[in-house]
């Protein structure tokens, strides 16, 4: 069976990306952005290939990764878990929440589990502060929190 | 040009046909959400399908009552409006039942009603208008937040929108809008309170054949979120005020830049904009007056300082996100080096109730300085969190009192912070003061985005100072000198200070360091980092003073400096403390007085919380 001729999925998708946003102003962030959308991190190839479309140099590329918080060089999990230690949860006790999720998983901020099920973030508000403290999974906020319910949030997320 | 009128009437006419049916009204912005009413959404519209029940079923976003979400309401047509709260799949399928079909309101779980042509339902029941958290509330940017469907640009129009910009393109010209405006007295909602009229007036005076309007929809203050509820329950108003800067300003396209950890938003404001491009709103030659604009999303990317305007501006341009030096202002040369006006969300949610209703009405409210009404964001340990716009002037003691409901647990008041890692603290002595720009700035806070995190006696105050400098410090962009570094030299000390090991001099170099970055930072993030580090050296020396000569931490926070001891007198010998213990500190016999050996007491607080008899004091 011959599959050379096949594209891989995740490249077609980055053509198509780059083929709506060259000769944009400004197209760097949004492309970034939906090119992690596609791979879940930035890997190197497909930054090696946005410059060359986009005629923006690597180095320049890079600085803007490294800037932002939001961009990954490395594959992070398939469920990204977010715990506020903005100021409202942390005067409710969010400290004591991103414990226990570290706990739960055995790993630490900005880790990923072996499995790649989860990564764990902190992050400075997620805008849910009257139900502080808070923390999200994906796109999910769930507030209210007491360390006991991080086990059964935990087992929702595959 | 093409008149809205008739659309609004016809909108109307619906909004009174479907109030013949019952309605029932689930709040759904992000906090409604996470509280659980996606879950409550679902079990009702699973009946109402199941069932074929004559009821319409309908979302909103926030109304505010953070504490008590989710929230649901009903609206039967031969009843007042109530609202429940506190409520699950379960208790919601009972409100259906028993109120939406038969007419019977369920009151334990009824949070308020909002009484028909003066009939209520029960007199039990608090009246909407009444309750204290808000009676001394006023609805202006929010009023529509909560009450309409924030998917329908339908009833956005039905209830006055888009009136305004109607208003401005057919009856004004750019600098009677920019004098309206003016006269407001609105000033910038963002933080920095500059008067909202002059700043378009000086994007309007730049010349240039292209501008550009910005929304800052960053809000990356911790403990605020009243721009994430305005674009999730109003968002047609920050357009509509943003389509009105672009005609004063001369602008024809605009970018809102959004942080990334609002998905909801991003998702509302994207169907906002089609809508309104599609119902000639936006786009080419709105409303058939000329005048066009476009308007564009940008999701951010998680950077605190792109809340700046000029890092916001090279972050649109696909730039680091660090800011420019300035001058010139961004009204000279901003986005792509245009003549560019940044706002608030906030801001613009103000601007078409200005237009409508006229300046003088909107300058009616606040302050003689300050204008209008302000959106807060009431967090930390008070009793009732939540979000509430209230007339500038009102007190801190007000606000925290009588609409939050006081300090949680029956703890006593020590600090409430405003404006963010920017602001400061004030304490309880100062709790009197209006909330208006000039006040807040003379006690050493700022008003800021709106903010309030409220501390009762168990938090320390250097703890905070430091959780901020961390906060600050991780942020800093790394641009300039001495935020870069000064900020980390300032943590350095708070550690230090923190972990027990703070050092006679270290106060006087805090402040020594703090007036050097403030004067010399290159943008606002660092110029005001110093500032929860001045507050709470200002109010709470002496818990500094504390720390570093006493080695205590009064409010029993800074761990290095805690000792957990068992009061003989107090303990039963019930055991529960030595079994949570995690290093096997704590020995006893059975009925006996129990002991903590302090060299093995790795302070994890763990033994505090299952003693039920107050018998082990940490200090
Ligand atoms: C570090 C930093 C962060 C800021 N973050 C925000 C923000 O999240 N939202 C905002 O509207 N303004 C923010 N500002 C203020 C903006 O620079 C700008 O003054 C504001 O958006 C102007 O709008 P206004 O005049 O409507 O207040 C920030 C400023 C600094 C220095
Ligand atoms: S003050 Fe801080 S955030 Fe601002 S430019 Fe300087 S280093 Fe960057
Ligand atoms: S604070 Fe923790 S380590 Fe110390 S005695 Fe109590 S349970 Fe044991
Ligand atoms: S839990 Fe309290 S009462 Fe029981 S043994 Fe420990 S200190 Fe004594
Ligand atoms: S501080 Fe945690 S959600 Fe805002
Ligand atoms: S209820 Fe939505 S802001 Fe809290």
């Amino acid at each position: 069976m011959c599959c050379c001729e096949k594209k891989d999925p995740k490249q077609e998708a980055l053509e198509a990306l780059l083929a709506k946003y060259k000769g944009q102003k400004g197209a760097l962030i949004p492309v970034l952005q939906q090119t992690q959308d596609i791979y879940g991190y930035l890997p190197k190839e497909a930054l090696q290939q946005i410059s060359r479309e986009l005629k923006i140099p690597l180095s320049e590329i890079f600085g803007v990764c490294t800037f932002y918080a939001q961009f990954h060089l490395s594959p992070r999990g398939r469920n990204i878990i977010r715990v506020c230690l903005g100021t409202a949860c942390h005067v409710r006790g969010g400290a004591k929440i991103f414990e226990r999720v570290q706990q739960e998983l055995g790993i630490k901020d900005g880790e990923t589990t072996e499995d790649l099920r989860f990564t764990i973030e902190s992050v400075a508000c997620i805008g849910a502060c009257g139900l502080a403290p808070v923390i999200m999974v994906n796109d999910d906020t769930h507030g209210r929190l007491t360390p006991d319910q991080i086990p059964d949030i935990l087992a929702q997320y595959e | 040009m093409i008149s809205l009128a008739e659309k609004r009437k016809e909108y109307q006419n619906r909004l009174v046909e479907k109030a013949k049916k019952t309605v029932i009204v689930v709040g759904m912005g992000t906090c409604g959400i996470a509280a659980g009413g996606d879950k409550v959404w679902q079990a009702l519209e699973n009946a109402v399908k199941n069932k074929n029940l004559d009821i319409e079923l309908v979302y909103s976003g926030c109304i505010g009552l953070c504490y008590v979400e989710p929230i649901m309401e009903v609206h039967r047509p031969d009843m007042p409006r109530v609202i429940y709260g506190n409520v699950n799949g379960e208790t919601a399928l009972k409100i259906l039942e028993e109120h939406a079909l038969n007419g019977k309101v369920v009151s334990d779980l009824a949070v308020a009603q909002d009484p028909k042509e003066g009939k209520t339902v029960l007199p039990e029941i608090p009246i909407l208008n009444e309750m204290p958290f808000y009676k001394k509330q006023v609805k202006t940017a929010i009023a529509n937040c909560g009450i309409i469907n924030p998917d329908s640009i339908e009833e956005y129009i039905a209830y006055g929108g888009y009136e305004a910009l109607e208003k401005v393109l057919s009856s004004m010209s750019q600098t009677q809008v920019i004098e309206e405006v003016k006269k407001s007295g609105l000033r910038g909602r963002g933080g920095g309170g500059f008067p909202t009229g002059l700043k378009w007036e000086f994007a309007y005076k730049s010349p240039g054949d292209k501008k550009y309007v910005i929304c800052n929809a960053d809000e990356g203050d911790p403990g605020a979120f009243m721009d994430r509820s305005v674009l999730e329950g109003d968002p047609h108003a920050v357009l509509e005020g943003m389509a009105i800067c672009g005609y004063a300003i001369g602008a024809d396209e605009g970018y809102i830049y959004v942080r990334a950890e609002y998905p909801l938003a991003i998702k509302r404001l994207e169907n906002a904009i089609a809508q309104a491009e599609k119902a000639g709103l936006l786009g080419e030659n709105i409303l058939g007056s000329g005048f066009n604009f476009k308007l564009r999303i940008k999701a951010g990317a998680g950077a605190f300082v792109c809340g700046e305007e000029t890092a916001l501006i090279n972050s649109i341009e696909g730039k680091r996100g660090m800011p420019r030096v300035r001058p010139p202002f961004p009204a000279q040369s901003g986005l792509w080096n245009k003549p560019t006006n940044n706002n608030n969300v906030e801001t613009y949610a103000n601007i078409p109730g200005i237009i409508r209703k006229g300046a003088d009405w909107f300058a009616g409210m606040g302050t003689e300085k300050s204008k209008g009404s302000k959106v807060f964001a009431l967090t930390g340990k008070v009793n009732r969190t939540g979000l509430a716009e209230v007339p500038i002037g009102i007190t801190i003691r007000e606000i925290i009192f009588d609409i939050a409901g006081g300090i949680q647990n029956n703890k006593k008041f020590k600090a409430v912070q405003i404006g963010g890692p920017s602001g400061g603290c004030i304490p309880e002595e100062y709790l009197d003061t209006p909330v208006d720009y000039d006040s807040l700035t003379a006690l050493g806070a700022m008003m800021g985005s709106g903010g309030l995190v409220v501390m009762d006696e168990t938090t320390c105050m250097v703890d905070v100072a430091r959780f901020f400098l961390n906060f600050t410090q991780k942020e800093s962009c790394g641009k300039c000198t001495p935020c870069r570094e000064g900020t980390k030299r300032m943590l350095e000390i708070l550690n230090r200070i923190c972990d027990g090991k703070g050092k006679p001099e270290d106060i006087d170099t805090l402040e020594r360091l703090s007036n050097v970055i403030k004067s010399t930072a290159l943008c606002g993030l660092g110029q005001s980092a110093p500032n929860p580090v001045l507050a709470t050296l200002r109010y709470f020396r002496n818990e500094y003073e504390d720390h570093i000569h006493n080695k205590k931490c009064t409010a029993g926070v800074c761990t290095a400096l805690l000792e957990y001891k068992i009061d003989p007198d107090k303990c039963k010998g019930c055991g529960a403390c030595k079994k949570v213990c995690p290093v096997g500190a704590i020995s006893g016999e059975k009925k006996e007085a129990h002991e903590i050996d302090a060299g093995k007491c790795i302070k994890c607080g763990s033994c505090i919380e299952k003693c039920k008899f107050d018998a082990i004091i940490k200090g």
